[in-house]
């Protein structure tokens, strides 16, 4: 008899698989962009399951949130949404296929051999202060320069978009 | 085996992986690419996840990474979709075979 933890991990774990693989493989980019979204829901469920809370918030307000209504955004602005994609080319869908399973034997035959260390008895303390101080904290096991060096990544990111999506003049090269 | 575990979750995270590549090699329009290329990129995050419930338990450097790499993502998803708009603009189209030429 299964326990209800088992069977909403199997629940989850499907969710994401399903919708992960409908994502790709539907016609309409819409429904695709929607199927990511269910997609990434379901892999925050993951880390709800696993106990990282921070995590999965971080998942759903920055992926769920914010990349996947990015992405639709950019659906309406780009795409006539209702449009079917033309299908790719038969030849080309059955070489990925044969790459993305071949890879995907390779790795679980990996995974079936490969035994991973026991773990350690001691669990750290995972809650949010915990995490803030270590974020900020300066020492060998601290994350502040990452932390710093990714505030300078979103920057320039930001200023980055800002250049690129400026309209150029007509008159211009 | 039914007891979900480390290797279910390094299952999930090959599955994904495996199924963004698989639509990164067949879709032409480059929204659909940039989808799969989040779908790697979380695949990567739950691995790290993973590791860090699973096998180092004492640690929490994988919570770091992936909380890093989300930020990352953002920041990539946010100039890819500037390079796009961009693209669709000057070109009509964001298939990637129409976007041959460097410089319009």
């Amino acid at each position: 008899m299964m326990k209800g933890e088992t069977i909403v991990f199997y629940l989850l774990a499907a969710l994401t698989l399903v919708s992960a693989a409908m994502s790709v493989g539907t016609r309409r980019i819409f429904r695709s962009a929607v199927f990511l979204l269910t997609s990434l829901i379901g892999i925050a469920g993951l880390y709800f399951w696993m106990r990282f809370e921070f995590a999965a918030a971080v998942q759903i307000v920055v992926y769920a949130g914010g990349i996947a209504v990015l992405i639709i955004f950019s659906v309406f602005l780009t795409q006539r949404a209702g449009d079917d994609m033309p299908s790719p080319p038969s030849l080309r869908t059955i070489a990925a296929a044969g790459a993305a399973l071949l890879g995907m034997g390779l790795v679980m035959i990996q995974l079936v051999n490969h035994r991973f260390p026991t773990p350690a008895v001691a669990e750290v303390d995972r809650s949010v202060s915990a995490i803030g101080r270590r974020m900020l904290a300066t020492g060998d096991d601290g994350f502040a320069l990452p932390f710093e060096v990714v505030s300078l990544l979103l920057l320039a990111a930001m200023i980055g978009c800002i250049v690129i999506a400026m309209r150029t003049k007509p008159n211009q090269p | 085996m039914m007891e979900p575990g480390l290797y279910h979750m390094l299952f999930i995270g090959a599955a994904l992986f495996f199924i963004g590549i698989y639509g990164f090699l067949t879709r032409r329009n480059l929204i659909t690419i940039l989808m799969s290329f989040e779908l790697i990129l979380n695949s990567v995050c739950l691995n790290f996840i993973a590791f860090n419930r699973y096998v180092w338990t004492d640690k929490m450097d994988g919570l770091f990474f992936t909380v890093f790499i989300i930020a990352i993502a953002a920041a990539e998803a946010a100039v890819a979709i500037a390079i796009i708009i961009h693209l669709y603009r000057s070109h009509g189209s964001i298939d990637v075979n129409s976007a041959e030429n460097l410089k319009h």
